[in-house]
């Protein structure tokens, strides 16, 4: 302790100006990990009120999704499946994606949808976006019995490597949270994010194994197109949960280190950027 | 250990105006750098570029300020709109940085920045206490500790089900007020949250806020509402356009507040201190209340050119004093003193000492006297030979007269400005006559 804090009654922090790159401020985040619970349950809570069908929406989307994706790809332009039946071959893959997309859109415009709260008060900002994304595991865990139920229709048992599973969860929420920190960090200042979000999820789908497998490409492109971590997240929930023969291998690995990047240079850049959001909000 | 909790050095705070100026400028400069941009576009965009960047646009909301709280003072901070109270209470809730300079502070600091920031409308009033609480800052257990005292003191125990769409808004600020009030912080900001909210419910809170600073925390206070000012606080600091301009005993800043800028008061009907302890005054004598009243009786500021308007002076007299008799003085918006008035002639303050007591002046303005325009009350509680204050020259009231048109003031169906300090209804005696009598 300096001279200067004996004067004080106790421990002091500063509130200084910051420059450039700062800490991540995790232990900070931790410490409010009760209004990351409520905030989470907020989202929730409201979502599906003053609608109709309510949480059936959770399921409407991907299962409509891969209506139209049997008929068109499946029936009519005999799509490969990597010799599975293609609506669970579809399903399996749009369950995950959907959640990926909803956690970015959602993450994308968190910030600005929470201005009020951020001009008011003060709580490590990381965790709205981070609500924002945790909100949808709730519409991904009733999509999922969906597509248990369909496995059973399909009479296709998993293997071992269901084990997996949470970890390729992990993998698309770690995905859907980075991108979604860029986007909310520049959607503060440029709302033109508001517009490319959908664009972007679209094309996005596209280039991801969804509709199509990703055994149409050799090694060694199928791994470097494991550099979309997607790519990984889709092919292994393919591969843990219906038995796919082709196991992503590799692509997998190129998926995770993919993911990590887009976290940690999304987390930084959002800690950036955090310093004028309450007076650029 | 000393009892220092907030120590502010230099602290500034710029803001850029103009929506997205880098954004704009990352645009003009891929202009300028497009090969086949005409030379007319490139130079009308860097002229601009230019001034853009000579800083025109930029705002300090504080500057240069420095201060320091000690524990369990509660401070309060008042200036204009603009002067950069809001902008200092952002910076030591951490809400937003400063520019320049740094400010240290020792204890939990809790806000109150808006009633009611993080209400969901779909929420029930339970929900939105948990939500809120932590928001707030709040850990679960301490907000289930609260929770009924919290339930308690917004009084909607009856609704506390049922989502907060439906509750009238005196309902919803209740309860939020409620919420933030049962916060533990060792350091308290507050921002005008008494600019809302019946009567009743802003005495509730006053009350609250005067325990906390009772019970040793500091409170830094930021409102408009000088009554509640002089109420709470001790200390006050006065903010101008980004300055500290004073720092010191509430009592004197706040008048001095007040002579700033006749034209932008509000008008504030009455100010009263429930306990002698704390009101203004000196040896035995203490300002109790002031208070505007319109012919009915009711507390009012805002009056009728035509309408009398009622002086109230109340002071306590603790031990005999000497023959203090109570004064006022009316200044216009020219800071003109319009006129002095003291109760010379009442035999209550005749003679030559005061009994210990509550004394109640009253003094009518007629109608039809004052002209239209934003006074100033001031008022002093003092002896006259000698001439000594026990209660000093302070202003505390400000009201308010119109002239509404109706053609029964003196400007009759005039509709312009009537010039004068004063505007009274004189006695006219006319006469006419048909004949026209020549010089001759």
């Amino acid at each position: 302790m300096t001279n200067a804090d004996s004067e004080f009654v106790g421990p002091v922090s500063e509130i200084a100006p910051s420059r450039g790159w700062v800490a991540l401020k995790l232990r900070e985040l931790w410490a409010y990990r009760e209004l990351l619970y409520f905030l989470v349950w907020r989202d929730i809570k409201v979502r599906y009120k003053q609608t109709a069908l309510g949480a059936a929406w959770a399921i409407i989307q991907p299962f409509f999704t891969m209506v139209v994706f049997s008929v068109f790809f499946g029936s009519l332009a005999k799509m490969p499946s990597d010799g599975i039946p293609y609506p669970i071959f579809a399903f399996a893959a749009l369950v995950p994606w959907t959640f990926f997309a909803n956690g970015l859109t959602q993450a994308s415009n968190s910030l600005v949808g929470n201005s009020a709260l951020i001009k008011k008060v003060y709580f490590p900002r990381l965790a709205i976006p981070i609500a924002g994304v945790l909100s949808n595991l709730v519409d991904f865990a009733l999509a999922f019995v969906v597509l248990l139920l369909m496995m059973v229709y399909f009479k296709l048992w998993p293997t071992v490597a269901i084990l997996w599973l949470p970890l390729l969860l992990l993998l698309a929420f770690v995905t859907a949270l980075g991108v979604g920190l860029w986007f909310s960090a520049l959607n503060v200042e440029f709302r033109d994010v508001r517009y490319v979000v959908p664009f972007l999820t679209q094309f996005w789908m596209f280039a991801t194994p969804v509709a199509y497998p990703s055994s149409l490409l050799h090694e060694p492109w199928r791994t470097l197109y494991g550099l979309n971590p997607m790519a990984g997240v889709v092919e292994g929930f393919r591969w843990a949960l219906l038995g796919n023969a082709n196991a992503p291998g590799p692509l997998i690995w190129a998926s995770a280190a993919a993911a990590l990047v887009i976290l940690v240079s999304g987390a930084f850049y959002f800690r950036r950027m955090e310093r004028t959001f309450a007076d650029v909000v | 250990m000393g009892d220092l909790v907030i120590r502010a050095e230099g602290l500034s705070k710029r803001y850029r105006i103009g929506a997205h100026p880098r954004a704009y400028r990352t645009l003009r400069e891929s202009v300028v750098e497009a090969a086949g941009a005409p030379l007319r576009w490139a130079g009308a965009a860097m002229r601009r570029q230019l001034r853009g960047a000579a800083g025109e646009n930029e705002i300090w909301a504080l500057r240069d300020v420095w201060f320091e709280v000690h524990q369990g003072e509660v401070l309060g901070l008042i200036g204009r709109n603009g002067a950069g109270k809001s902008t200092l209470l952002k910076i030591l809730s951490k809400i937003t940085e400063p520019s320049a300079g740094r400010v240290r502070v020792a204890g939990r600091v809790g806000s109150l920045l808006e009633v009611g920031t993080g209400f969901h409308p779909e929420l029930t009033g339970r929900e939105n206490i948990f939500l809120n609480g932590a928001i707030l800052g709040m850990r679960r257990e301490e907000i289930l500790k609260r929770f009924d005292a919290i339930v308690d003191f917004s009084e909607v125990e009856r609704f506390i089900d049922t989502p907060v769409k439906h509750y009238s808004s005196g309902m919803y600020l209740r309860l939020a007020f409620a919420v933030a009030a049962h916060l533990d912080p060792e350091i308290l900001l507050v921002d005008e949250v008494l600019a809302v909210g019946d009567i009743r419910f802003q005495q509730k809170c006053l009350g609250k806020m005067e325990t906390v600073g009772r019970e040793g925390r500091t409170v830094l206070f930021v409102s408009h509402n000088m009554p509640a000012i002089l109420r709470l606080c001790e200390r006050a600091i006065l903010l101008d356009e980004g300055h500290i301009v004073a720092d010191g005993q509430a009592q004197p800043i706040v008048a001095r507040y007040l002579n700033l800028d006749q034209t932008v008061q509000e008008t504030i009907a009455e100010v009263e201190w429930p306990h002698p302890a704390d009101a203004p005054g000196e040896e035995g004598v203490r300002l109790k209340a002031l208070r505007l009243r319109s012919a009915s009786g009711a507390p009012q500021a805002e009056f009728d050119v035509r309408e009398p308007i009622e002086v109230e002076i109340q002071f306590w007299v603790l031990d005999e004093a000497p023959n203090v008799v109570p004064m006022f003085r009316v200044y216009n918006e020219h800071g003109v003193c319009v006129f002095a008035a003291a109760p010379t002639h009442d035999g209550l303050f005749a003679g030559r000492s005061r009994a210990a007591g509550t004394y109640t002046a009253r003094c009518r303005i007629p109608g039809d006297f004052m002209a239209e325009g934003t006074y100033a009350l001031e008022i002093a509680v003092r002896t006259l030979f000698p001439r000594r204050f026990f209660v000093p020259r302070v202003k505390l009231l400000n009201f308010r007269v119109h002239d509404r048109g109706m053609g029964d003031s003196v400007k009759g169906e005039y509709r312009g400005v009537w010039p004068g300090t004063v505007a009274p209804v004189f006695d006219w005696r006319s006469e006419f006559s048909p004949r026209v009598e020549s010089a001759g």
